[in-house]
């Protein structure tokens, strides 16, 4: 075990922009959050799975709604702490603590509000390691873990409860309501034991994020290249460098799609990149050929400063590095595979993982 | 005839304009009291002229005095803050993400209340005047008049800020009130920060106006006067006193607007070369395009309408190192003319490489005569790939287009910039700000999510042009010169519903102007 104090979740928040592969949400509203509930009621314990008891409950804490809505309705606060113990309360168990359902962008750090305010244990592990649009798609879902008993708050102090047949059920219905709610709901979701969580659950990205996070910040204090320091935090490979020759969005089913090409700049001079993205960034394409594709990660980093950038914020003449690192290897599993396969997101390609595409560079 | 003026951190700058023509110019010290500077350069254009003050019929003033006075913590006046959003929110009050000198400063006087809306215009929750009432009477007790007040999603309806305001003037009837709907867009704790600002900000604005006046007057110029606003119009005295955040980066945008008069285009690229630093802005329709980030002012994020500018380490004062080779980040600045080599200082700079070059004849060029032919070759080059990259980063494709340069490190600019259709050096280039200040126009802005399950697409955009275009005529432009310049449409995202946030911008000429 170990305590998260305000420079943690600093550092943890950089990290979980990287990991949140231009979607997730700004982490900004949940590092304001985390910071002032730290601020207010201490530290919060960050625990290992192994330090906890197999059968000890854990209820993962998240937001969901549109991104744009959470920065102008900002969320209560007991919005979060009611969806968390209404799941208990359902449950019939008091849950031992909280932790992240996605590992990317703003869901990685609204937990922390919880667990400072119910003064219970963050447990270091999540269950994408990355950021995905919908709920369903977690390595839980492969794993049978499900994401009901959901529940979902709004500040009114409504509660929802939903039981459903499938994962896929609760990303549907609970879609539907959070419109209802203005747009934002608090969750809590896929409950599990220590003992499923260490079968299923992805280990240590809190600190994984606060490390790649810790990285940047050094790389800029000692002049190094943070780009580099990124791309070996995460261990990942340097797929391009160069600039933004296009961006083309559009809006599908509410949901924010588009593509960008780039044109290579130093070794990559005379290379093109077409980048694809829905929400976050799903594959990359240099010179026509794949070469990195979800489940994988696909980050584009600024190329000066190593600051990710969102797939809103992509524009052309932008500066940027492209890398890509592996997915946790739960996600090559046929079951886990099945929910993020570049096919799902409807590209005609198989699955090869990064790192063997880029085998011997 | 009009008068311009800009007052920048180093010099106050001044033109005397007769129509389109540029009838004088001068450049004097900014002093620490700014109305000082401005009487002085006022003289000086008149002056140099030789006009009648009769014949002036208005004077345009830029400011960079109170971005200045939130980065310093100097003249702010306590101000206390009401929400209206609960029962959300709560966990993250007003003032939460401000550097902590600067909030004990301000205060922290925050109060939540009943109220808001949510995207699509429903009620958070019902509004409560009882209880606006009892903050009125806490802010009363404990003596502040300066209150900004805010309410979720009040950019898609602001009536119950519209209402808190009413209340609280029949606690405080001296109550100096700001309401964020009147100056952010959308992102509830940047706006409201905005506002928080604004109103601790408003007895400078009112001591610095009257300033403004008393100058004006004691030179016997009777126009009317006016201060930029950082989206390159302008607003008159009473308004400025009432909204003195709106010229944050006003200098910028006049620089911008300035160079789009000059070289009578309205869609190019600003390249504005200082000492320094080089700043690289967009021109769309003749004005600035907007950042759409935040932007933080003295610490503080707020995300009001702000010029998009990019800033490179590259000026006429920036320090050359020769191998391996680097030109900037790091500039002898305001020190050129003692340290430079072609003013008898011993540093290498890209002024003397110029010179070296042949570019222009500055100072003693013999004190550069020795210096290789490569390395001023190299450094050209490179100073036009830095401001070749800047400019393409600023662009929205790769269709080459015009770009316009000017500042007083213009002469750093010596060839052909990549993906340029033309480089234009238009005259008065060293006072393109105050030109900018002189030639400004009135507007009005509307930025509101709309629920397209009511409203056709083609309606919701009549309502935000409607809405742009009478907030341009309250401001004071004549309702026959109102145009649309700009409008712009964001789907959003995550959401199955129609809704889409739409923004508009219109301007006009001020009315007998």
């Amino acid at each position: 075990m170990r305590l998260l104090y305000e420079e943690n979740i600093e550092d943890i928040a950089l990290g979980a922009a990287v990991l949140g592969t231009g979607g997730g949400g700004d982490p900004y509203v949940g590092k304001l959050m985390a910071r002032e509930a730290v601020r207010q009621y201490g530290p919060v314990e960050l625990y290992t799975l192994d330090e906890l008891d197999d059968d000890d409950l854990i209820v993962p804490s998240a937001g969901m709604g549109a991104p744009i809505v959470i920065v102008e309705k900002l969320p209560a606060g007991d919005d979060m702490i009611r969806a968390f113990q209404a799941l208990g309360k359902y449950s019939g168990r008091t849950p031992r603590g909280t932790m992240s359902i996605e590992a990317g962008g703003l869901n990685s750090i609204m937990p922390i509000y919880v667990a400072a305010r119910l003064r219970i244990p963050m447990v270091d592990c999540d269950g994408m390691g990355r950021a995905f649009p919908e709920i369903q798609m977690t390595i839980f879902t492969a794993y049978g873990i499900t994401a009901s008993p959901f529940a979902m708050s709004d500040e009114r102090g409504n509660v929802l409860l939903m039981d459903t047949v499938s994962n896929k059920w609760v990303e549907t219905f609970a879609r539907s309501c959070v419109v209802h709610m203005g747009a934002e709901g608090m969750i809590a979701l896929y409950s599990a034991t220590v003992k499923q969580l260490k079968e299923a659950a992805i280990y240590g990205t809190i600190t994984l994020a606060e490390e790649i996070g810790q990285t940047v910040r050094d790389a800029r204090i000692n002049e190094a290249n943070p780009v580099d320091a990124v791309r070996a935090a995460v261990g990942g490979f340097l797929i391009f460098r160069g600039k933004i020759t296009d961006v083309d969005r559009r809006i599908e089913g509410g949901w924010n799609r588009g593509d960008a090409t780039m044109a290579g700049t130093g070794e990559f001079e005379g290379q093109a990149l077409k980048l694809d993205f829905q929400n976050e960034h799903l594959a990359v394409r240099v010179n026509g050929e794949f070469a990195a594709t979800v489940p994988d990660l696909i980050a584009v980093l600024d190329g000066e400063t190593g600051e990710p950038i969102t797939t809103e914020a992509l524009r052309y003449g932008m500066r940027v590095a492209v890398i890509a690192f592996p997915c946790a290897p739960q996600w090559r599993e046929p079951d886990a595979l099945k929910l993020a396969h570049p096919r799902y997101f409807g590209y005609d390609v198989d699955y090869i993982p990064v790192e063997e595409r880029y085998r011997g560079l | 005839m009009r008068i311009g003026i800009d007052v920048g951190g180093t010099n106050t700058d001044a033109v005397l304009m007769d129509g389109t023509a540029v009838v004088s110019s001068t450049k004097t010290p900014t002093t620490a009291n700014v109305s000082e500077g401005i009487a002085r350069a006022l003289r000086d254009v008149i002056a140099d002229s030789g006009i009648n003050t009769e014949t002036i019929d208005g004077v345009m003033i830029g400011t960079t005095h109170f971005t200045n006075a939130v980065v310093e913590r100097k003249h702010l006046t306590p101000t206390a803050c009401i929400r209206l959003g609960l029962p959300a929110t709560v966990c993250l009050p007003p003032m939460v993400d401000w550097p902590l000198d600067l909030r004990d400063i301000v205060g922290g006087n925050a109060h939540l209340a009943h109220g808001g809306h949510e995207f699509d215009g429903r009620e958070i929750s019902a509004f409560e005047p009882d209880e606006v009432r009892d903050i009125a009477e806490k802010i009363k007790a404990a003596g502040l008049n300066a209150i900004a007040i805010s309410s979720v999603f009040s950019p898609v309806n602001s009536t119950f800020e519209e209402q808190s305001a009413e209340i609280v003037r029949s606690v405080i009837p001296n109550a100096n009130i700001t309401l964020s709907s009147e100056i952010g867009r959308i992102g509830l704790l940047e706006r409201e920060n905005a506002a928080i600002m604004n109103s601790c900000l408003r007895q400078l604005a009112a001591r610095t106006v009257d300033g403004f006046k008393a100058a004006l007057d004691e030179l016997q110029i009777a126009s009317p006067f006016y201060i930029s606003q950082n989206d390159g119009t302008l607003m008159n005295a009473d308004f400025a006193k009432e909204y003195p955040v709106l010229t944050f980066a006003s200098g910028p945008t006049n620089s911008m607007r300035g160079a789009a008069f000059l070289s009578g285009l309205k869609d190019a690229i600003v390249v504005d070369v200082g000492g320094t630093t080089t700043d690289i802005g967009v021109l769309q329709h003749g004005f600035p395009r907007v950042a759409a980030l935040a932007v933080e002012i003295g610490g503080v994020r707020t995300n009001f309408r702000m010029p998009d500018t990019y800033s490179i380490g590259l000026g006429g004062g920036s320090l050359i190192q020769e191998d391996p080779l680097k030109v900037g980040p790091r500039s002898v600045g305001y020190e050129l003319t003692e340290k430079a080599l072609v003013f008898g200082g011993d540093v290498l700079t890209t002024t003397d490489v110029i010179v070296a070059g042949g570019g222009e004849d500055i100072g003693n060029k013999h004190a550069v005569s020795g210096l290789d032919a490569g390395l001023v070759t190299a450094v050209q080059a490179r100073i036009m790939e830095m401001i070749a990259i800047a400019v393409d980063r600023m662009k929205t494709s790769a269709t080459p287009v015009p770009v316009i340069v000017v500042g007083g490190g213009s002469i750093l600019v010596t060839g052909e910039i990549e993906g340029a259709s033309e480089i234009i050096k238009p005259d008065h280039f060293p006072v393109a700000n105050a030109i900018g200040a002189a030639i400004a126009q009135v507007g009005g802005e509307c930025d509101r999510i709309f629920s397209l399950a009511e409203l056709s697409r083609d309606e919701a955009l009549d309502q935000a042009k409607q809405e742009a275009s009478d907030r341009a005529i309250n401001a004071g432009a004549a309702a026959e010169s109102v145009d649309i310049v700009d409008v712009e449409e964001v789907p959003l995202a995550y959401l199955p519903g129609n809704a889409t946030r739409i923004m508009v911008k219109a301007v006009g000429d001020l009315v007998g102007a």
